[in-house]
């Protein structure tokens, strides 16, 4: 094994190295995106006994899973989204591997979440981060820290009569990111990567149009966003290999240098 | 006057639960004529179409003019109670169980002479109505009622084995978020029963009609989404031996014939939260329901199932759904003959196009969802296994008995 990999063992057995998982349980009770019931609906997390050791199978335990390509702790590929219809290896059969290991910058909005609902994330905030860190490098995840995953359902889905109210990114700022930035993605704790009222912003749900428009990628449904540093983490989230998938639930980890 | 019934006093834990037991079962085939109209509420005597006499019981041929054209004719349910004893002991364990039991011979206006079950207010001599109830096998019994109602007259206890009267039961309506299980909720309350458990779905999601539905008295708040095996199991295992009647008032409405969808995605929640869901129930609750059909004076007695008139007869406009209603319908008499050994009857109700958002583009006459409930509580009161609600349903009925296949070429037209 080469030095580099050994080295990056060592450090998370001795402890250097700390593995946090960003990803959500996948339970049957986590919150799906909900779309107005003439359309067709996003099926969600079910988990089905086929034995437990028992006369269905004495000796074993296993479960038919089934759910849509976008529940729990999950990742948009360009394809998801009618702008990234037609570019190259834009789904997530065809992402090449190592796009599914970066970096990570986290932008920690969660005090104006908390104030507002509706919080949507400026160049500003990005600007105020960057003098404090410096550059966004870029093929880097942007994860926008809202602690919106430490809410419990009802709050986390914050569902009103307008809609969802959930933060997000403003389209001025999803530009800045994919155009000067050269992001690799964005990642929200949110049911989406876009803010719950993003269907009013111009053009409509900022981030996966300019997201996949330019082939870059979305990761939602994140917790533990408040246990990265601002920068140095690293990303490794690898969604399922589906034919044509449009995105898939996956395990996001991060790894922290202590 | 009848006794009114006592809220029952909690069991006492310490003793058995007695298992369900039943009446003689075993009936000709012919006596299923009863059996029908006892399903059904109607009344009517074992008759033959040629000569017109009637006969009880029934029999395979006219005893007038040897015509085996034996059918169920209408005629008046009045008559005379002639005589009544009272069984202090009997060999069937069931009546053993219940007795002393009173029986009597009714002597009916239109000429038979019934031996029949008899009301407490009812005495020697005393004109009757007589109708033909379920009993606890799920056979038609002859049952001599008073001619006029009297005070507490449901609360009779031969009569509370015959029917599936809510009230003091606990209720479990399984979909609270939908417009029907509110107007069902509150006609359980507005009809005694004890508890009215409403399952919520995805809890996360706001639904109109929580506070009000909160507000009514006797209602409990619980987790339930049919779609999700787990979650039916978990709360079987938490009430399932507190419910003694289901109402299963979910509803996935979504127009198109199976032709008009792209995919089957549709169609699968159709499934999923229709015919899956009842068989969900069934595993998650009919066990229990089946073992405490005797369980004293709240026992376990009833499941109902509401459903649309499309589940006999598709109507290609919401066909995919009529099919989804006709899976379930076939779960549902499955369910039926599975759960009778329990003394516990499964109801049918079925409504024509109701007040719902997915029927709105049709014009009226639309069933409303109160009427819904009427219908079901009736339909328990009245111990029936049909029922129809509203002039588009009955309309359906009587075109299906008389040309099934007229029905199927005009529906919709």
């Amino acid at each position: 094994m080469s030095k580099h990999l050994t080295g990056l063992l060592g450090a998370i057995a001795s402890g250097g190295v700390k593995v946090v998982d960003l990803t959500f349980t996948l339970s049957p009770e986590f919150p799906t995106l909900v779309l107005p019931p003439e359309f067709g609906q996003c099926a969600p997390i079910r988990i089905e006994e086929v034995s437990r050791y028992d006369p269905r199978g004495p000796a074993w335990y296993w479960n038919n899973i089934s759910m849509s390509e976008h529940c729990g702790t999950h990742y948009d590929a360009p394809i998801h989204w009618v702008t990234g219809k037609d570019l190259p290896n834009n789904s997530v059969d065809t992402i090449p591997p190592e796009h599914f290991i970066a970096p990570a910058c986290v932008i920690d909005v969660s005090a104006k979440c908390a104030e507002n609902p509706d919080y949507a994330l400026t160049v500003a905030d990005i600007e105020a981060w960057e003098k404090t860190h410096g550059r966004i490098p870029e093929k880097s995840w942007v994860l926008m820290r809202s602690d919106w995953s430490k809410r419990d359902f009802k709050a986390y889905a914050n569902l009103r009569e307008d809609g969802a109210h959930t933060p997000g990114p403003t389209p001025e700022v999803m530009q800045f990111l994919v155009n000067e930035r050269g992001i690799l993605g964005f990642g929200t704790e949110t049911i989406g990567t876009d803010a719950g009222q993003a269907h009013h912003f111009a053009p409509p749900y900022p981030a996966h149009h300019f997201l996949h428009g330019n082939g870059r990628y979305g990761l939602q449904c994140l917790c533990n966003l408040d246990q990265l540093p601002a920068k140095g983490a690293v990303i490794f989230g690898a969604p399922l290999k589906i034919r044509q998938g449009s995105g898939s639930p996956l395990r996001v980890l991060a790894m922290v240098e202590q | 006057m009848t006794e009114p019934l006592q809220r029952p006093k909690r069991k006492d834990p310490l003793k058995r639960t007695r298992l369900p037991t039943q009446p003689p079962e075993l009936r000709s085939r012919r006596s299923h004529l009863l059996t029908r109209a006892a399903a059904e509420g109607v009344f009517g005597l074992p008759g033959c179409s040629d000569c017109g006499a009637l006969h009880y019981p029934a029999r395979d041929t006219c005893p007038e003019c040897l015509s085996d054209n034996i059918t169920l004719l209408p005629c008046s349910d009045l008559g005379v109670l002639a005589g009544t004893t009272t069984v202090q002991i009997s060999n069937n364990v069931y009546f053993r169980e219940r007795s002393p039991w009173r029986v009597g011979l009714a002597v009916l206006d239109a000429g038979p002479r019934v031996v029949t079950h008899v009301h407490g207010d009812v005495h020697e001599g005393d004109r009757i109505r007589l109708t033909w109830r379920l009993d606890k096998s799920g056979n038609a019994v002859a049952f001599a009622e008073p001619e006029k109602p009297t005070p507490n007259m449901s609360d009779d206890a031969e009569l509370r084995e015959m029917t599936l009267d809510p009230k003091f039961r606990r209720v479990l309506v399984t979909d609270g978020r939908t417009a029907l299980g509110q107007a069902v909720a509150k006609a359980f309350a507005d009809a005694g029963a004890a508890i009215i458990f409403c399952g919520i779905a995805d809890p996360w999601k706001p639904w109109p009609g929580e506070e009000k539905l909160k507000a009514i008295p006797g209602v409990e708040i619980m987790p339930l989404d049919v779609t999700d095996t787990d979650s039916v199991n978990d709360l079987a295992d938490e009430i399932g031996g507190r419910v003694d009647i289901i109402v299963n008032t979910g509803e996935h409405i979504r127009p198109g014939g199976i032709t008009d969808r792209r995919g089957v995605n549709v169609a699968r929640e159709e499934i999923e939260s229709g015919y899956l869901a009842l068989m969900r129930l069934a595993q998650g609750f009919g066990p229990a329901l089946k073992f405490r059909g005797a369980d004293g004076v709240n026992s376990a007695c009833a499941w109902v199932n509401v459903f649309s008139i499309y589940a006999q007869m598709a109507w290609p406009t919401y066909g995919a759904y009529s099919a989804q209603q006709a899976a379930m319908l076939g779960a549902s008499l499955s369910l039926r003959g599975e759960l009778r050994p329990g003394g516990v009857r499964v109801v049918h109700v079925f409504t024509g196009p109701t007040e719902d958002e997915w029927f709105q583009p049709l014009p009226p006459p639309k069933v409303s969802h109160g009427q819904i409930a009427k219908a079901v509580v009736d339909a328990l009161r009245g111990g029936v296994e049909e029922a129809w609600v509203g002039d588009i349903a009955q309309d359906f009925r009587a075109r299906l008995q008389q040309n099934p296949k007229a029905l199927e070429r005009e529906i919709g037209q």
